[in-house]
């Protein structure tokens, strides 16, 4: 199942699959380590649509609604 | 000799260069702190070392102002040695960068910081091969212990002897054959003076549409930018992504292929601030904590402030009565002593004494790494506002001072943020102006309209954020924030940027204020009140105010806490409540609030946003003070 990242719960792994969105945000992203096949861990997620927290490559980042609706990953557990 | 640190935010580069150096940068748990660099010499074995400490930058792709301006430096100035610092647990990251600076085939040494935390992680690094494979110096340090640095310097010292290059790593097959190309066209260019960089790191920089050199090349050649279109063109067909994804994955597999054969894992230490964002970070108990720890930040500040406030306060005072007997009452010399006087301790017994503590508060906040759980606490109001998490840092200093608070907003990275959160800072009362909510308001009308006062006004300045992001839509989709793992601050690093920090406010605004003092007592001696009073009448018959008041709003632009000062004064009565009634105290204090910045703020906002916009926040607040001041008046 491939949804965005945004409406992942808290707790599940999941697996990046495409970045949409131009050429800042990807580059952004794949500096702090997020690239299309990387595993991340979601641990959690602000109330009232806040940020989503994901640990990757042993490093956490936050990230706005904005930013995970345009993650699509797949829910792997 | 030139030495420069180079590597990505939070890596603990600017501890390093805090410890060999002085105190002369900030280090931060925000990603792109530093925007400025800084620079400091040293003597080490008996030669005369600079050492550089560039803006942290997660790649030398330019998408970001502070990025860009390290990487031409890095292509600019004579370099001896670059020591690209790592943090050791998050190696894998890190190389990254790592392989981009090889490419720039400058000498090398690579310094694994922080390697006490990877190894609590379980991450072992094979320290030998790891210099085998990238063919340059490794040495592992613990920054904010010292632990290492000398070994570091003795490196770097070595290398730039007898330089070693370090070596290249070849992309896939598909890759390196587009870049092979592309690279031969540039040869026959003959590129390389023009942009001092290495015709494959010019090339890979070109396919991955690296902005910067993509608009040099447009400027010179508009065909060969066609040529280069073609090439992305190229990759991209047998990849089906984009050529900067391409690049940016090969980089990736790379640096996980070179991870992966020195890191050995083992099995993680538990530790206590492994589980501390259970609660820091918990829907609930996160936002308790963040109120239980900002009450606590606050009572800390005002309790220190308060302490020095008044020793302080008298030492300066007692000056002023002997001036007075020396130099005559009504004298000029003695107006201008006097003013002098009151402006050193303005800044002396009023700022400092709240300022210290609170930049101290800040810096812990800041160095335990708590600040970015604010952030991600705060993101989904403040998104509400058409803003990101990260601006409520600004947002809080300016309850202190609005100048080091217009100053953090360089952590923001979109201009517009930058602009709309020092307006919205210029609103957020600084002690000077809490102190007037104190002295008139709860003082006067009793605490519960006090707390009104600080209600309204974080309601104003969300609905002055809602309009301001309205006027400018946003881009950017969204915040993007490393969260970094606690750390215990050292108290050394501590004071350095405290020391920094207040060292900003001492050089912009403390002059100014101390201009001002002198003007005030210029516009006593010569008693210009009446023409100001009858200038400003417009405005004091709008709000329903006594004429006197006129001259307190010019001195409140000057200084802020002056307003009440010079309230007492003008209206010559020591008790206001017996010339002006409790809607004419309210109407008086929420103008003063919000309308026209201090002087110092100007200065510093000048700075940093630009004349334009200053000007236009300067007539935004008195517009929204004017408007709300109205109101007051008649509906209070």
């Amino acid at each position: 199942m491939i949804i965005d990242l945004a409406d992942v719960k808290p707790g599940s792994k999941v697996k990046v699959v495409r970045i949409r969105g131009g050429l800042g945000i990807r580059q952004r992203l794949s500096c702090l380590g997020i690239h299309p096949g990387d595993l991340m861990l979601v641990q959690a997620s602000g109330i009232m649509r806040g940020p989503v927290v994901v640990s990757i490559h042993g490093n956490k980042v936050a990230l706005g609604r904005g930013v995970a609706s345009k993650i699509l990953v797949e829910v792997i557990l | 000799m030139k030495i420069v640190l180079v590597g990505q935010p939070n890596c603990g580069k600017s501890t390093i260069f805090n410890y060999v150096a002085g105190y002369k940068a900030i280090t931060s748990n925000f990603p792109g702190k530093t925007v400025e660099y800084s620079i400091s010499r040293m003597t080490f074995q008996g030669r005369i070392v600079d050492i550089v400490d560039l803006p942290g930058t997660y790649s030398l792709t330019s998408f970001d102002l502070a990025e860009l301006e390290a990487r031409k430096y890095l292509l600019r100035e004579e370099i001896d040695v670059i020591i690209n610092v790592i943090d050791a647990s998050l190696l894998g990251r890190g190389l990254e960068l790592t392989l981009q600076l090889l490419e720039l085939d400058l000498p090398l040494v690579l310094c694994l910081n922080m390697i006490d935390e990877a190894e609590s992680k379980g991450i072992i690094i094979d320290i030998a091969n790891l210099s085998n494979l990238l063919g340059v110096p490794v040495v592992t340090t613990i920054a904010h212990k010292g632990w290492g640095l000398n070994d570091l310097f003795q490196a770097a010292f070595l290398v730039s002897q007898r330089p070693v290059k370090g070596n290249f790593f070849n992309f896939s097959k598909d890759v390196e054959q587009v870049l092979e190309q592309l690279k031969k066209e540039l040869e026959e260019k003959n590129y390389i003076q023009e942009f001092n960089v290495t015709y494959r790191f010019l090339a890979i920089k070109l396919l991955e549409n690296d902005q910067h050199f993509i608009d040099e090349i447009k400027k010179k050649d508009r065909e060969f930018l066609k040529a280069i279109r073609n090439y992305q063109k190229q990759l991209e067909k047998c990849r089906e992504r984009s050529s900067d994804e391409i690049i940016s994955s090969e980089r990736h597999h790379l640096s996980m292929q070179i991870y992966e054969s020195v890191v050995k894992l083992s099995k993680p230490k538990k530790e206590i601030r492994n589980y501390l964002d259970n609660i820091f970070m918990h829907p609930v108990f996160g936002y308790i904590s963040l109120v239980i720890i900002l009450y606590l930040f606050f009572n800390f500040v005002f309790y220190v402030g308060s302490l020095l406030e008044e020793p302080l306060m008298e030492f300066f005072y007692q000056f002023l009565p002997l001036t007075e007997k020396i130099l005559g009452s009504g004298s000029l010399s003695f107006n201008i002593i006097s003013g002098v006087i009151q402006g050193l301790a303005g800044g002396m017994a009023i700022v400092l004494p709240f300022l210290f503590p609170f930049l101290l508060g800040l810096a812990f906040l800041e160095d335990t790494g708590y600040l970015p759980r604010v952030a991600y606490l705060m993101d989904t109001f403040l998104h509400r506002v058409g803003l990101h998490g990260k601006a409520i840092i600004p947002i809080m200093l300016g309850y202190g001072c609005t100048v080091p608070a217009v100053m953090a907003t360089r952590i923001l990275e979109s201009e517009r943020d930058r602009f709309i959160t020092s307006v919205l800072t210029t609103m957020i009362p600084c002690s000077a102006r809490i102190t007037i909510i104190f002295g008139l308001v709860a003082f006067y009308l009793g605490p519960q309209a006090a707390m009104l006062v600080f209600l309204l006004n974080i309601i104003v300045v969300a609905i002055a954020g809602k309009i301001l992001s309205n006027i400018m839509p946003e881009i950017t989709p969204g915040m993007i924030l490393e969260i970094p793992a606690y750390h215990v601050p050292s108290l050394k690093i501590l004071l350095a940027k405290v020391w920094l920090r207040m060292k900003e406010f001492i050089v912009i605004a403390w002059p100014l204020l101390i201009m001002g003092s002198i003007v005030l007592s210029l516009l006593k001696h010569w008693h210009w009140e009446a023409i100001i009073n009858q200038m400003l009448s417009p405005i004091t018959i709008l709000l329903g105010l006594p004429l006197a008041v006129g001259v307190t709003l010019i001195f409140g632009v000057l200084r802020k806490e002056l307003s009440m000062i010079m309230l007492v004064q003008a209206l010559g009565v020591s008790d206001v409540s017996t010339v002006m009634n409790a809607t004419q105290i309210m109407t008086f204090t929420i103008f003063i609030l919000f309308y026209i910045p201090c002087v110092a703020t100007i200065a510093v906002l000048i700075k940093e946003i630009g004349s334009k916009r200053t000007l236009f926040t300067i007539i935004f607040t008195f517009f929204i003070a004017i408007i709300l001041a109205t109101i007051t008046r008649f509906i209070y």
